[in-house]
């Protein structure tokens, strides 16, 4: 065992931490760190200097311009990038359609859209989820039928994050009614400005303009537009949640969100003292940061198990199931350690500018709180996780 | 023992249930929540004229009840409906106060706000006085022969809607002392008085008020001089009464649309209420839920207790509250999954008054807090 990093990690690590320094723009890491909900211009901007760089892709082989990080210089970064407060990467293309083309796509596809994805040129948004087909994805109804050299596509999709910013979409699709709802699955590129389809606003509950439904009515999708082999969708899917559960842990979230309650608790005064020497709130406190500190070194040790670009099973769902409980927590935490100045709703049209009512890191402490629920529903819900670990552990046992 | 409502509170809950449920169905609280004002002037005279203000005042202020039983009777039931009209803030706070302390000609204030006729606020939390009631800095000062009020006041529920505001000052004494707090009656639009009006996340309206050399007089001032504290202990008891019954009625909402959605909901292909791991949880809610009414009636049961013990009682409530609401508000999100998270949903607007809640008159660890030096004496 030796707990430190190799002398090349911590040039890595310095390197990034300049790089953040240098590029980073203050008005992006002020907005994330006070939890300002960021445009698509200021994606786009980050986008496009971590481009410049070179640092875009750090899960894409370099011969797609990607660079080819292994495992512990990902964390590095993500942990780093968590630290400076650096929006978080819009990962639909990046690190959820592209590796599904680089394994399934052809040879055209992978021309024609890898290098779009990295230049910004397409906003991809996933159509996976419908208003029936949650936890159970498998069961989804949007049908694709073929009619000559097109399907025509009619469905809905929903929880479509930043699909309102979106100019392509990604879709599973039902090809076939009469097999296995599993076995009769395809994955479909959809362009946004096709006819037929139309983007809605989902109001969530903190005011965020986050998720949308998707509705398609004979919407015409070039066959060309299939990825890989018809029906077969079910694997791709699969294979692209395992992308989305990488960094599932979110311990640079967490690491920042700790760091943040603790400024907070020391600004905040209870009965003449500052939060931070309360004891009931320090205790809480405490005992999130030791499960942190735990949680980051499973991480870890995870990740230098696992060979590099390749999503560990089980182990994920245990660090998604823990790391969403940390990150809800530590919500939790600044929330009360806000106190009144909690419940002021924090929207740029109060008064008609953007002062916030109260101390400014108090503002979104409730939204944030609410907001993130959605942790432990998403990308698996918490209980499906769970249902995956138990069914590994006990496989062939309880009979 | 006897766990009845008497036959009046068990009329008034008939009564409240009935029209909330017809009057105050989700479409309706959502245009309400989008609105401007926050609170809809229809249903508050609506309320007034079914007599739900004048269950919360004594008869001898012109009312029909005002115990404690009756506040946990009348906000049970405006949590169960998610009402975010501002009866806490008009009637057990402004109201109250002015009952415990108005005279003659102040009481007559009384009249119309029983009737509907008009709207109060508490202007006592300050910017950095966070939940410390006795934290007041707001300062009466001497000014060219005058009394005026210099200060600050934060969050105050319901200012903008207010006719008129019951402001704490400071007669004496230092910043944290219980005695030499005094109280005044002001127009909400007395010279000096300022305001910057926001909504708040779970539904109604606060502002933060600036005063500056506001005037104030004898016949202004609520009770006697720099002898405010207990009358605002007593009320402030009485508005956690009313918050904490507010919280169960949204936590019985919560777990009826919780245990209506695992029955009707379907994932792989069976009712997701099938699911052990849901089940149980389900079951956990309910058994917090039974808890947290017990926690209810034994806050409301000792309202009328000395200081102390009151107050052991009403903590023990608002901290059980604090924990059974949070557990049953996320667990109820959690078991729905994404629809929970819309703001069109019903749950997502009760979840919110449950948390929220946990922001007034002192949070889960305040009142653990507290409940331990109260358990102590």
């Amino acid at each position: 065992m030796d707990l430190s990093y190799t002398q090349d990690e911590i040039a890595f690590r310095e390197e990034v931490r300049g790089f953040l320094d240098e590029k980073l723009p203050e008005e992006l890491s002020a907005k994330v760190a006070s939890g300002v909900v960021l445009s698509k211009a200021d994606h786009d901007r980050w986008h496009a200097i971590l481009n410049e760089k070179g640092w875009l892709a750090p899960n894409w082989p370099e011969e797609f311009g990607g660079c080819a990080w292994n495992a512990v210089q990902r964390h590095i970064f993500e942990e780093e990038s968590a630290r400076a407060n650096a929006p978080r990467i819009v990962p639909f293309g990046l690190s959820m359609l592209a590796p599904v083309l680089m394994k399934f796509g052809s040879d055209a596809q992978r021309e024609h859209y890898l290098p779009r994805i990295l230049s910004g040129e397409d906003w991809w948004c996933q159509g996976y989820s419908e208003p029936g087909a949650g936890s159970d994805l498998a069961s989804l109804k949007t049908r694709a039928v073929r009619d000559g050299d097109h399907y025509i596509v009619n469905g809905q999709k929903t929880w479509t994050t930043l699909g309102q910013y979106a100019n392509k979409i990604f879709c599973l699709v039902r090809t076939d009614t009469n097999v296995k709802q599993q076995e009769g699955i395809s994955f479909l590129l959809i362009d946004m400005d096709t006819p037929g389809i139309e983007v809605r606003p989902i109001k969530l509950l903190d005011g965020t303009p986050e998720v949308n439904e998707v509705w398609f009515t004979d919407v015409r999708v070039p066959v060309e537009n299939l990825v890989g082999e018809e029906n077969m969708g079910w694997t791709y899917a699969k294979y692209l949640l395992t992308h989305e559960r990488t960094n599932i842990a979110g311990v640079g979230f967490s690491q920042a969100a700790l760091a943040s309650v603790k400024r907070m608790a020391r600004q905040e005064r209870h009965n003449g003292k500052p939060l931070i020497e309360n004891a009931h709130f320090a205790a809480r406190l405490a005992q999130v940061e030791i499960d942190l500190m735990a949680m980051a070194t499973t991480n870890l040790r995870i990740i230098s198990k696992a060979a590099a670009g390749q999503a560990p099973g089980v182990e994920s769902s245990m660090l998604k199931v823990k790391g969403t409980i940390i990150r809800q927590e530590l919500n939790d935490l600044a929330r009360r350690a806000a106190g009144p100045y909690a419940m002021p709703f924090a929207s740029e049209t109060i008064d008609g500018d953007n002062d916030p009512v109260g101390p400014g890191y108090a503002a979104p402490t409730a939204a944030k709180y609410f907001n993130n629920r959605k942790l432990s529903i998403f990308g698996g819900s918490n209980e499906i996780q769970r249902g995956i670990i138990a069914k590994t552990l006990l496989a062939g046992g309880a009979k | 023992m006897n766990f009845e409502l008497t036959e009046e509170q068990q009329m008034l809950q008939d009564t409240m249930r009935r029209f909330l449920s017809e009057r105050y169905d989700t479409a309706t609280r959502n245009a309400i929540l989008d609105s401007a004002q926050g609170y809809s002037s229809e249903i508050w005279a609506q309320m007034a004229e079914l007599g739900i203000v004048g269950a919360l005042f004594s008869e001898d202020d012109g009312g029909f009840g005002g115990a404690g039983f009756d506040i946990s009777t009348v906000f049970e039931e405006l949590g169960r409906a998610g009402v975010v009209e501002p009866l806490l803030d008009t009637a057990i706070l402004g109201g109250g106060l002015i009952a415990r302390l108005g005279n003659d000609a102040q009481k007559e204030m009384l009249v119309e706000v029983i009737a509907g006729e008009l709207q109060l606020a508490l202007a006592h939390g300050e910017p950095e006085s966070r939940y410390d009631l006795s934290r007041v800095t707001t300062r009466i000062e001497s000014q060219g022969g005058k009394m005026v009020l210099n200060g600050r006041k934060a969050v105050v529920v319901n200012a903008d809607a207010a006719s008129h505001l019951v402001v704490s000052a400071r007669e004496s004494g230092e910043d944290d002392d219980e005695s030499g707090i005094s109280l005044f009656l002001l127009p909400a639009d007395a010279p000096g008085v300022s305001m910057r009006g926001y909504p708040l996340f779970s539904g109604g309206r606060a502002a933060e008020i600036t005063l500056d050399g506001v005037e104030v007089d004898d016949a202004t001032r609520l009770g006697a001089a720099g002898e405010a504290f207990d009358a605002l202990a007593s009320q402030i008891a009485a508005a956690e009464v009313a918050l904490a019954a507010e919280t169960l009625g949204a936590m019985e909402t919560a777990a009826a649309l919780t245990r209506d959605y695992l029955m009707t909901r379907k994932q792989f292909g069976r009712p997701i209420g099938s699911f052990q791991a849901l089940q149980h949880r389900m079951a956990d809610m309910m058994i917090e839920l039974e808890q947290a009414r017990s926690a209810v009636i034994l806050a409301a049961g000792h309202l009328e207790d000395a200081a102390p013990e009151r107050d052991r009682h009403i903590s023990a409530a608002r901290n059980l509250l604090g924990r059974a609401g949070r557990l049953v508000a996320e667990d109820s999100i959690q078991m729905h999954g994404g629809i929970a998270m819309t703001q069109e949903y019903e749950l997502a607007h009760i979840a919110k008054r449950i948390v929220m809640a946990d922001h007034r008159f002192g949070d889960t660890d305040t009142q653990l807090e507290r409940f331990i030096a109260l358990s102590a004496a």
